[in-house]
């Protein structure tokens, strides 16, 4: 009987196969756009965690000394109608966008991505009914089913909050079973199926992590739409409640004093733009990241 | 074509029943007792309960649902609670502002929109195709709100030019009728000009690179010739077929615009309605909403199958 030798080389790292979330970041990194926008997004959390720590004023102790003073060496984007340093608000405001962005996409995602499991996993009549549950909220506007929603739920942040998540929701379910039809009739999926995994392993195992990059990019896209919506329902007065300090209400107040006071306009607006340009950056980046047919200019 | 036309027809059957689903559904919403809240200050016992006999309040959820239908299906979709107008009277009375206000905007939509996409397409890797690209990416992030109050601090609070608010009909006087118009048509049009402009560069992108366009530049036409009349005719049909579903958009946007600019259209009349707690107002304004925009997908899915003879079939 021949000797058997086993070959204990090591194989060179840079043969070893990439794994997916580590290419991806690699090619993020490599686009100035997508690290700008992580920067920014980086920033503003930053600001949201450490708000107390920033903030040398109250950001709602009320002052009538101090009633719409411009900017100046002691209140930096000047004052609001209320005396109110308006830099401290802007900080303060990054807590209610960002938690809003956040939660309001974590509810889309949990709602929506079980429901795309299952209608495009099991088909049949469950994925008829969902379809059409999906076509339903889609066809009602985005900002208009939210407004109607926080009108009806009543007017603050938490229920702001679930008014623009539950209306995010179609968008995930739509994702995910699209995601799910295209990768259930892969190898791995159906070996996994003929060596015999339970059918929700099977989804939460085999295939839940293969659709990841997708709902990662539209969860991204979908935070900067959902502060946006957060900011035009607080606008309104239906998302965060005076004197709780919000970019939309800020700027709803700042509408009335635009002839005297303009910065009260300026520094909130600059603030949801900055955020949501941040938020699609990363999101454009991480989509050119994750996609195969960028391979090649890796 | 008429198997097709047939088949989204019946699909619509469902999605209308959850559309109606849903938006009957907005009312279980509201905490407590929705007599209550109808009869606002009112607190005697037996207007409350006539309130709940005259809604069919005091009846089953279901049933409430049926009755509610067929008023719908008859053309009534309630009446307003404050004013003790139709709901449908006062959504007809609005609308026209905010076609005349959606039509201005799209118009500024596509001629920026698509000059943009077609410039940044053929200038690939330019400087014309980053500024086309940066103007994309900053009318997706600006929100319409601010930069309508922008745009009222320069136009009208410092340089006088526009009017801050107002709305003055096309019928009565027609250039006070832009000047009210114009400002809140731009601030409606630019994100849909950006987005407009991201499906205009891909589909020219994708025409420039195909067989025919080659051959066409092969034969020795002018660059100009290739563009406008080989590339750009086939590159717009989807572009204009995805934009007709930026409806929703549009009227997303006009429910804000219009608050900023005071403008008495569709958008305002659902915040007023909010405002005064007007609920079979804002459930009316859904419906349509969600009604037209159902019809226009269906148009737009008619269209893009005329136009691509290969679907036809």
């Amino acid at each position: 009987m021949a000797d058997i030798t086993v070959n204990t080389k090591l194989i060179p790292a840079k043969d070893v196969p990439e794994t997916l979330l580590r290419r991806a970041m690699r090619r993020l990194s490599r686009r100035k756009s997508a690290v700008l926008g992580l920067a920014i997004v980086a920033f503003f959390i930053a600001l949201a965690i450490f708000a107390p720590l920033l903030s040398p004023y109250d950001p709602v102790a009320q002052s009538w000394t101090l009633v719409r003073q411009p900017p100046s060496a002691s209140h930096w984007f000047g004052t609001d109608d209320l005396g109110r340093d308006i830099l401290v608000r802007v900080i303060y405001g990054a807590r209610a966008s960002l938690l809003a962005g956040i939660i309001s996409v974590g509810i889309a995602l949990s709602i929506g991505v079980p429901l795309g499991l299952a209608a495009g996993y099991l088909g049949g009549f469950l994925d008829s009914l969902i379809g059409r549950m999906t076509d339903a909220m889609l066809a009602c506007p985005f900002l208009i089913l939210a407004i109607a929603l926080a009108a009806f739920l009543g007017p603050s942040l938490g229920n702001a909050m679930i008014a623009i998540g539950v209306t995010a929701t179609p968008i995930f379910v739509r994702l995910t079973r699209g995601q799910v039809l295209a990768v259930k009739m892969e190898d791995y999926v159906e070996a996994a199926r003929a060596v015999g995994n339970p059918r929700w392993r099977i989804v939460f195992v085999h295939i839940l992590p293969n659709i990841m990059p997708a709902l990662l990019v539209q969860a991204t896209l979908s935070i900067a739409a959902a502060i946006i919506a957060e900011a035009a329902l607080s606008f309104l007065g239906l998302g965060q409640q005076p004197p709780e300090p919000s970019w939309g209400s800020m700027l709803n107040s700042a509408q009335r004093f635009l002839v005297n006071a303009p910065w009260m306009a300026v520094w909130p607006g600059l603030a949801i733009f900055l955020t949501v340009l941040s938020f699609n950056l990363v999101g454009d980046g991480l989509r050119d990241a994750l996609d195969p047919r960028e391979v090649g200019r890796s | 074509m008429l198997n097709l036309l047939g088949k989204r027809l019946l699909q619509l059957i469902p999605t209308l029943f959850f559309v109606s689903v849903i938006i009957f559904s907005l009312q279980q919403l509201l905490p407590g007792d929705p007599a209550l809240i109808m009869a606002g200050e009112e607190r005697d016992p037996a207007v409350i309960e006539q309130i709940r006999h005259q809604y069919h309040l005091d009846r089953p959820i279901p049933v409430q649902y049926l009755y509610w239908v067929k008023g719908v299906l008859s053309g009534n979709l309630g009446e307003s609670m404050r004013i003790h107008v139709p709901v449908l009277d006062l959504i007809l009375q609005k609308l026209p502002v905010t076609i005349q206000l959606g039509s201005m905007a799209i118009v500024i939509a596509l001629v920026i929109g698509i000059s943009a996409g077609i410039i940044s397409a053929i200038k690939k890797n330019t400087i014309w195709d980053y500024a086309a690209n940066a103007f994309a990416l900053w009318g997706i992030s600006t929100p319409n709100f601010w930069l309508g109050i922008m745009l009222i601090f320069l136009f009208s609070v410092k340089l006088g030019w526009l009017p801050a608010s107002g709305y003055v009909p096309l019928t009565e006087d027609w250039r006070a009728s832009l000047a009210s118009t114009i400002m809140p048509a731009f601030v409606l049009g630019n994100a849909i000009a950006a987005i407009l402009m991201r499906h205009t560069r891909s589909a020219m992108l994708q025409v420039l690179e195909s067989d025919y366009v080659r051959t066409a530049r092969a034969k020795g036409l002018y660059e100009r010739t290739v563009i406008l009349k080989h590339a750009m005719r086939n590159a717009l049909t989807p572009v204009i077929t995805l934009g007709a579903l930026e409806f929703g958009t549009l009227l997303s946007g006009a429910v804000l615009t219009e608050q900023i600019f005071t403008i008495p259209g569709f958008g305002k009349l659902i915040i007023d309605a909010v405002f005064n707690r007007d609920y079979a107002v804002v459930q009316g304004v859904v419906l349509v909403t969600a009604t037209v925009y159902i019809v226009l997908n269906l148009l737009a899915d008619i269209a893009y199958v005329l136009v691509n003879p290969r679907l036809r079939t």
